[in-house]
């Protein structure tokens, strides 16, 4: 008998197919109301730091060096005031096996699907974490498939993506590429439920508990290199995993006081699904246009409950230009001799200008950098962007509108740091799970449940929920 | 002719836009949801025929055959961006004697 493969069909039968492709009773979880059981869900189906680094060490991931960038702490310090200028650390992940910090998270999805006697592993992504679960899969003898959004309706296709595709086929996997849409999901199941192959999701625990590892890295490198706990960790964020991943490590480690700061790319303004845009922004993640619908709803993912929950951990969230980042890779391999990124040197952009306002003994760390190389590295990207009509030229990088001019800072002293209300998105976060929950009624559960999952305390959440007309009992 | 085992590319279209998700913009919504996969020829063909392909994973995938060995069409771009240039000679310059200055 063959399957309706129909959109409405295959949608329909979403829950299903995931059950399957990634083996998670999320129901176990519930609660009644708004919230479920996050600890007991990562406990119990996700593995333990000591199991994470044990199969990272067997798969040669983790374990990076953490680098001082001390000419550009030296060029910070000349633009702040004095007595300021943080030392910046980079973690420099573009040494584990395929290039980036996303080996983390694919090492566990394919030590799973391995164990549980899965015959291959696919993954829906563009970016690195394809390149990731193919190197990973290569290592286990797992098959693999990558599912991208890679075209607009020209063919043309983003450089970063080409390259990905490039790197993915050469570890071996099967590659299908897409036109741009949010329909990539329903293609993505069609094959999840043609193969029965394992879904490495972002979302999924295993997603999530593989970067615990990193934060936890970094505090014991900075406990050996410094004697003390960094006093900010500063991320990218984009669907929250590398957040809450990091800050989790952090705990782990013991290191309590560490600012988690979260860092993306401002593309406001531009449509993530729309076709024309596609090819007019130069950061296909690590900007607000992930980050900011992850933070108000993560369970928007492709499973029930999504294992990176942003508003958890982040202390502040940042948000930087795209002519910003341009500028600080290039300084990163003019002043540092790293040539990396672009887009996982987001959050050294940031830091660059947070370090600015820290006092010059204390310690800020960038957790990642990334492999460069053709259609990735700088170059290709401006010269994709003038291609594609978008005005690139020297300036001030508040003037820079996306997918109409990528803006360099005319000065290093211009790069800035834009806070965003981490309240406001708490409050629609809130909202959300009021109205995708459809409830009048919030219980204590509930209430603590959104205490922990927004970082806030009890008045703050009574607050909302009253703004909102929910009763509590 | 393309033989019967060679490495190719196929295309398809996954929806039409008819069959698209309601909740699209505006340009995305008038254009097909296109599909490329690549794999072996299953048997001989000319380009632009209706064929079926099995992939590097096994799977058996029909579409409508458009390249033959095809390679990868990127680099460091067509178009050189001078202005990367001034970004470091101006660093230089505010760097100056480096770490000890």
């Amino acid at each position: 008998m063959s399957n309706d493969m129909s959109f409405n069909a295959v949608m329909g039968r979403k829950n299903e197919i995931m059950k399957k492709a990634v083996g998670i009773d999320y129901e176990n979880y519930e609660f009644s109301g708004i919230g479920f059981d996050y600890e007991r869900m990562m406990r119990e189906t996700g593995y333990s730091l000591q199991e994470v680094q044990d199969v990272q060490r067997a798969s040669g991931v983790g374990n990076t060096p953490l680098i001082e960038l001390k000419n550009l702490t030296a060029l910070a310090r000349k633009f702040a005031p004095k007595g300021k200028g943080a030392r910046i650390f980079v973690k420099d992940e573009s040494c584990n096996p395929s290039g980036s910090f996303k080996d983390r998270r694919a090492s566990i999805s394919a030590h799973n699907a391995k164990v549980k006697g899965y015959k291959g592993i696919a993954a829906a992504t563009s970016g690195n974490y394809g390149a990731a679960v193919a190197s990973q899969a290569a290592m286990k003898n797992l098959k693999c498939i990558i599912v991208q959004e890679c075209y607009d309706s020209r063919k043309v296709g983003q450089p970063e993506i080409l390259e990905k595709d490039r790197k993915c086929e050469c570890y071996g996997a099967e590659v299908i590429q897409l036109t741009v849409g949010p329909e990539l999901f329903y293609a993505y199941l069609r094959i999840l439920e043609e193969t029965g192959y394992f879904n490495a999701s972002l979302y999924t625990p295993f997603g999530v508990v593989g970067i615990e590892t990193l934060g936890y890295e970094v505090a014991m490198q900075c406990r050996e290199m410094l004697g003390k706990d960094p006093d900010a960790v500063i991320v990218t964020h984009a669907g929250g995993g590398n957040v809450t991943g990091t800050a989790r490590g952090l705990i782990k480690a013991g290191a309590s006081d560490t600012e988690v700061i979260g860092a993306s790319v401002d593309l406001s303004g531009l449509h993530m699904a729309s076709d024309r845009d596609f090819n007019r922004k130069s950061f296909t993640t690590g900007h607000t246009g992930f980050g900011i619908p992850f933070a108000t709803w993560p369970d928007r993912s492709d499973v029930p409950r999504s294992a990176a929950r942003p508003l958890r951990y982040l202390d502040r969230y940042v948000t930087i230009k795209q002519g910003e980042v341009f500028y600080i890779t290039e300084a990163l391999a003019q002043l540092e001799g790293l040539e990396r990124g672009p887009a996982g040197n987001t959050s050294l952009t940031a830091a660059f200008a947070l370090a600015q306002e820290m006092d010059e003994d204390k310690v800020i760390v960038v957790q990642e950098t990334e492999y460069t190389g053709a259609g990735k590295h700088i170059l290709p990207q401006l010269s994709f962007a003038r291609e594609n009509g978008i005005e690139i030229k020297f300036g001030n990088p508040d003037d820079e509108v996306p997918g109409e001019s990528i803006i360099l800072p005319e000065h290093p002293s211009l790069i800035k740091a834009r806070d965003v209300d981490l309240n406001k998105l708490k409050n629609s976060y809130i909202k959300n799970c009021v109205k995708n929950n459809d409830v009048e009624i919030a219980t204590d559960d509930d209430v603590k449940f959104l205490m922990e999952d927004t970082k806030s305390d009890k008045q703050f959440v009574l607050n909302s929920l009253n703004n909102l007309n929910v009763r509590v009992y | 002719m393309i033989k019967k085992g060679e490495w190719v590319q196929i295309h398809d279209i996954v929806l039409k836009p008819e069959e698209r998700s309601p909740h699209l913009p505006e340009d995305t919504k008038k254009v097909p949801l296109e599909m490329w996969v690549k794999g072996f020829l299953n048997s001989d063909a000319d380009l632009g025929d209706m064929v079926e392909i099995t992939t590097i994973t096994g799977r058996k995938v029909k579409g409508t055959l458009v390249e033959v060995n095809p390679t990868f069409k990127y680099g460091f771009g067509e178009t050189f961006v001078p202005e990367v240039l001034k970004i470091g000679i101006d660093l230089r310059k505010i760097v100056g004697g480096g770490l000890n200055e």
